[in-house]
């Protein structure tokens, strides 16, 4: 696979990604709900059908037998990765990624492994109702045998896609649907794949450390620029992968920012990942103060962008919590 | 001449709340039904008020054959706290129960097994309402969906699933998700009545649900009725639809049920001016209650977190 740099959005870099596995991994599948001839509801599978015939397919509406064919047919050799058209409908089928799909390798004493890939796409746009906004990742993460991932640029969109079906397990890779038809940016292709895993540092900083994930890594930078601007320098990390989490980079970061930690997603805050972040980091014996967690208040989601823009965490909220975090001292 | 104001008041509605959709005053993901009103109107004639109805977030229709004021559900649409919801269900997930208008749902499938539970309690109410549940064609392929066909015939209960078949699943034709497209057959199956009419002709809705509605009201249980209809715009508002010939949507538009019902009462020697001003008559109501309803507060955003719990 010869390295090369495409200009793409971040539809385009998952695109890249899929050609890319499906030419080189020949027990590639790649189906679901209207990705084969229609290209996908968001288009992000465009022209694949084309190009790789009847590996490419559409299915019935059936979530259940989405994954639980992948399941079994991971079981047999075949590497499918499969569409999950809104992270909601997963919740018609969980039994198979849960009770099934997490359990093949441990159970069997890894005879068996059921090494496939969900795509899926989740978060609130404007006016999306209560059923079609909801970020499920803590459910996956609360799932031993599951690898999470959710990135938020079309070179990790690209990077991650690669190593998830490369990697012997199941992966779920979370996109943000806000995130599809944003700018183009360069990106390199053709990479060896990396293993999956790890984190970036977004932006360095003494102040505090941040944690972020998903398209909210866009807004926490916002914030950080602006506080930056008014003299206070946050590290923030982002971490696309939340299982296998890089506990070990938050650590030490929180380490060197005076044990300072906030922790900001999408989600909803009780029982989010966030909480799990912050216990790692105390468990460490290096948080000092109080943390913050940033994320959406107990409530569902409401359809009137009126009453969802007053749930989901904007710059200015999260300015505010991390302005309260770092004057704690 | 009823029918065709009844149809003519969705169609209105669902064109206008498509205009708005344009203007940026409605945002968000948004159904139309417009092709499909012969069977919310002809179902929902047969239904009496403590009957329970379950629709999809296609169900604009239903909700308001059912007898929901037009100003509140466009206010629902628009993000107003006069929204049947105050805004929190939008397009594709309100309701309106005080009008018999249980709610739509935007998981493909899922309002059957609600359905089942409503015909249910109405065994230990004292009600014996009918319930009456409404999906695609598509949805025939959820597990949900034959859960609920079976658990009702199973327990005899009355309800009535009625499957509008539009042909497509979103993007894709309902006859490349599955082997055998006589999808009244796994009813059957299960062992209940199963029929597919022509959806287009409100009246034969009317007569067709009425009978099966009379006969689950008396112990017969529940029913299907698949009505073969169509769609004539996108699945969604913005669905460019490249997936349609044009053939396709030429066809589509001569079996639609109000070019249908105009032909027939023209036929029958009613005066085209009469004709014109049913439409006329339905655009303004409509626009009346748009122009309300716009007009109408936002929702409170220092109420997004009220009504999670008792
Ligand atoms: C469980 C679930 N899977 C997928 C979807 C996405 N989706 C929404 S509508 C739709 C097509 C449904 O087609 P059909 O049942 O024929 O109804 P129609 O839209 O034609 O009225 C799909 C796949 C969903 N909302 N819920």
């Amino acid at each position: 696979m010869p390295e090369q740099t495409i200009k793409v959005n971040y539809s385009g870099a998952v695109n890249a990604a899929l050609q890319r596995v499906l030419a080189e991994v020949p027990e590639t599948l790649l189906y679901g709900e209207d990705v084969a001839k229609p290209g996908g509801v968001h288009g992000v599978t465009r022209g694949l059908w084309k190009e790789f015939g009847d590996r490419v397919f559409d299915t019935p509406i059936s979530e259940s037998a989405i994954l639980g064919s992948a399941v079994g047919a991971a079981m047999m050799g075949r590497r499918p990765i499969v569409e999950i058209m809104w992270a909601d409908f997963f919740l018609v089928a969980l039994d198979q990624m849960i009770n099934q799909a997490a359990n093949v390798r441990y159970v069997s004493q890894g005879k068996l492994t059921a090494p496939f890939v969900v795509r899926t796409q989740q978060g609130n746009s404007p006016g999306a109702c209560a059923q079609h906004s909801q970020n499920l990742e803590a459910l996956f993460l609360h799932t031993p045998g599951l690898r999470v991932a959710m990135p938020s640029s079309p070179q990790d969109a690209y990077d991650i896609m690669v190593s998830a079906v490369h990697c012997d397990d199941p992966v779920i890779v979370f996109d943000n649907r806000t995130l599809y038809f944003g700018q183009k940016q360069e990106i390199v292709t053709g990479r060896p794949p990396a293993p999956i895993g790890g984190s970036v540092l977004r932006r360095s900083g003494q102040a505090a450390t941040v944690v972020t994930w998903g398209a909210m890594t866009h807004r926490v930078l916002e914030a950080a620029d602006q506080l930056a601007a008014q003299g206070t320098f946050v590290a923030v990390i982002e971490t696309p992968w939340l299982n296998p989490f890089d506990t070990d980079t938050v650590i030490e970061s929180v380490e060197r920012t005076g044990g300072r930690l906030a922790v900001v997603h999408e989600a909803n805050t009780t029982a989010g990942f966030g909480a799990e972040v912050i216990t790692r980091v105390a468990e460490a014996g290096v948080l000092r103060g109080r943390p913050a967690r940033i994320g959406v208040p107990d409530a569902r989601m409401p359809a009137a962008p009126a009453l969802a823009s007053a749930l989901i965490p904007d710059t200015g909220r999260i300015i505010e919590g991390l302005a309260r975090l770092t004057a704690d001292r | 001449m009823a029918d065709l104001r009844a149809m003519w008041r969705i169609r209105a509605f669902e064109e206008k709340t498509q205009a708005l959709c344009g203007t940026g005053d409605i945002r968000g993901s948004v159904h139309l039904c417009i092709g499909q009103e012969a069977g919310p109107v002809g179902a929902c004639g047969v239904l009496e008020g403590s009957d329970a109805l379950f629709a999809t977030y296609r169900g604009h229709g239903w909700a308001i054959a059912r007898g929901t004021p037009l100003r509140p559900l466009m206010a629902e649409l628009l993000g107003r706290s006069t929204g049947v919801n105050g805004g929190r269900g939008g397009s594709a997930y309100l309701s309106a129960p005080e009008y018999g208008f249980h709610g739509e749902n935007s998981i493909v499938g899922a309002g059957a097994p609600i359905a089942v539970g409503a015909a249910l309690a109405g065994r230990y109410d004292g009600t014996h309402r009918i319930a009456l549940t409404v999906f695609g064609d598509g949805a025939m392929n959820q597990g949900s969906v034959h859960e609920a066909m079976n658990f009702a015939a199973a327990t005899c209960l009355p309800v009535l699933f009625i499957c509008e078949n539009n042909r497509w699943s979103e993007l894709t034709p309902i006859k490349d998700a599955v082997g055998s497209d006589i999808l009244a057959d796994r009813p059957r199956a299960l062992g209940m009545t199963a029929v597919r009419i022509d959806g287009n002709d409100p009246d034969l809705v009317r007569r067709t649900i009425g009978d099966l509605a009379a006969a689950a009201r008396t112990g017969g249980g529940p029913a299907f009725v698949e009505l073969a209809t169509q769609r004539l715009v996108g699945h969604y508002v913005g669905d460019p639809q490249q997936y349609r010939t044009r053939e396709e949507l030429a066809a589509d538009r001569e079996q639609e049920p109000i070019a249908r019902a105009v032909r027939e009462l023209t036929a029958a020697g009613v005066a085209a001016e009469e004709i014109t001003a049913v439409e006329k008559n339905a655009r303004e109501e409509v626009e009346q209650a748009a122009q309300a309803a716009l007009a109408d507060p936002l929702a409170d955003s220092d109420s997004a977190r009220e009504h999670v719990y008792a």
